[in-house]
């Protein structure tokens, strides 16, 4: 039985999510921006090129999946920023958790918090861009299976960069070659389902890609966030 | 000896703006690595003997 | 033999030791430099034959393909070294890891364009999305990620370590990126497209290995050259450079 006084791995992470998730209420902006930057990046696609359904139909998979990733991108400044601005960081790095715990703790409380909205949103989109229920239905999948991947990817890029002030873009041109190989697996399944064709194999390619990311990025973010925090 | 001409081996089979474009885009990025390289080193080069003057002149 | 290389290995860790015998290794590399790559070159352009269905467009091979293996390398190397001030927090390490992504980049560059211009008169178009050029692009912007990091971060060590962590997740992802690029590529363009024809001549594969070895000696001087440079500026202090540059 473990003992009661030592404060366990598992309580560390949940109390770690759960302070993010009411921080993450309390600044509505936070929460809410990404979200209305996905709808408006996907609806200026059809403004930008043309109403037809025939069009929009073929770029759907494509618009929306580097429309969840942009808002993936933009949104990670908020993870570690403002702790690292007020000191809780440095707070987190002391904790007896080991980091690595903490620190898929708050990637998961992020996604929760600014990538499942997406995916709520997103059936609405597709039928927006003239998508059918099967291919939003895959649509849903990919997401579920491919933004968690996204969020840990991007929480590298803000783990190296939160100590600098000229974060932003840095963020982008680290993280967006690493992001390569989900945005291909996921319109394909998309593309997949909307033609037909079986989709299992690339949906498998993103779980795959899932427990690897869950498996190692914790590692790397934890030791990115030392190396910024302590110099 | 491949070409029958000084003329044919610039003209490459009516390829030679290319196979020539490609070799001198290659080299003048290689060539601008290596003065990068000088350049740098001189900079240091300096900035560590000023250094030393001041050290020197300080004493 | 391995207490030697022991005892090597750890004699490098010394930026003191590795500027010495860098100064003395460095006209021999110079020369094996010069020595395959100038020939190889030159047979390559005027004395190789002619390639069967491309003509002479094909020359560009040899530049092509020595780049891009550099390009691949140059990366895996950082990775490696990436490891190295990771673990052992060795200061070579870190200033090689520096000085390799301009250079690595460098190549990168050089085998996109040169791939580029190759696939205008061989396939007519400048830009082909295919696997092989289209990973190249990918791992440019990897190179573009370290150099962008590094330039960032004004301490030097963190900048080493928060590049080191960078090129080691950039490494890891190399293969998955390759692969999903292949893959990708397949999905959209089922006509697979040779660079060259199914036999190579032995008159270009002699050339073609003197082209490689004699960049990747190209790509040492380069290296060597720059890690000098970053080991003079970063032990300024010490007694061993003042003495150094002040007798130059």
């Amino acid at each position: 039985m473990a003992n009661q006084l030592e404060p366990a791995m598992w309580s560390g992470m949940l109390a770690i999510i759960k302070r993010d998730i009411v921080i993450a209420f309390r600044q509505r902006g936070d929460m809410v921006n990404p979200l209305f930057f996905f709808i408006m990046v996907i609806a200026l696609f059809p403004l930008g090129m043309g109403p037809e359904p025939g069009t929009l139909q073929k770029i759907a998979p494509g618009v929306i999946w580097i429309a969840a990733l942009l808002s993936t991108l933009l949104s990670v400044d908020s993870l570690f920023r403002q702790d690292f601005d007020d000191g809780a960081l440095e707070l987190t790095l002391m904790s007896p958790q080991p980091l690595f715990v903490l620190a898929f703790g708050k990637v998961l409380a992020h996604w929760l918090v600014t990538a499942l909205p997406l995916i709520c949103v997103a059936p609405v989109l597709g039928v927006m861009m003239f998508m059918d229920v099967n291919t939003i239905k895959v649509t849903l999948y990919s997401l579920l299976l491919g933004t968690p991947v996204l969020s840990m990817i991007s929480a590298i890029g803000a783990a190296l960069t939160v100590g600098l002030h000229k974060g932003g873009v840095l963020v982008a041109v680290i993280a967006l070659p690493l992001y390569i190989p989900v945005l291909i697996f996921g319109t394909s399944a998309v593309e997949a389902a909307a033609m037909g064709h079986p989709f299992a194999g690339q949906l498998a390619y993103l779980a795959a890609f899932l427990i690897l990311a869950f498996t190692f990025a914790p590692f790397a973010i934890a030791t990115g966030l030392r190396i910024s925090v302590n110099g | 000896m491949e070409f029958d001409s000084f003329q044919a081996f610039m003209q490459m089979g009516k390829h030679g703006a290319f196979v020539w474009s490609a070799y001198g885009i290659t080299l003048v990025v290689i060539l601008g690595n290596l003065i990068a390289i000088r350049r740098r080193k001189k900079n240091v080069i300096e900035t560590i003997q000023r250094k030393i003057k001041r050290e020197q002149a300080g004493l | 033999m391995f207490q030697a290389l022991k005892r090597l290995y750890h004699k490098l860790g010394s930026p003191k030791y590795f500027y010495e015998m860098t100064g003395k290794m460095l006209p021999w590399l110079i020369a094996a430099t010069v020595l395959l790559l100038v020939p190889g070159l030159i047979y390559g352009l005027a004395f190789a034959p002619p390639e069967r269905y491309q003509g002479d467009s094909y020359r560009i091979i040899y530049i092509h393909v020595p780049a891009a293996s550099i390009a691949m390398g140059g990366y895996i190397m950082m990775a490696v070294a990436g490891v190295v001030v990771l673990v052992w927090r060795m200061k070579m390490a870190e200033m090689v890891a520096r000085c390799l992504a301009p250079i690595g980049a460098s190549f990168t560059f050089i085998c996109l364009v040169t791939g580029s211009i190759w696939g205008k008169p061989t396939w007519g178009t400048w830009w082909v999305w295919d696997a092989r050029l289209t990973s190249m692009l990918v791992l440019l912007f990897l190179y573009i990620g370290v150099m962008a990091l590094n330039s960032a971060i004004n301490n030097a060590q963190s900048a080493a370590r928060a590049t080191a962590v960078l090129s080691i997740v950039g490494a890891v992802n190399l293969p998955i990126i390759k692969y999903s690029v292949n893959w990708w590529n397949t999905l959209h363009q089922p006509a697979s497209i040779k660079m060259t024809s199914s036999a190579i001549d032995p008159e270009m594969l002699f050339t073609l290995l003197s082209c490689i070895g004699g960049f990747y000696c190209l790509f040492a001087v380069l290296l060597i050259n720059s890690t000098r440079c970053e080991v003079l500026q970063r032990e300024q202090r010490s007694n061993w450079v003042k003495k150094t540059v002040g007798a130059v």
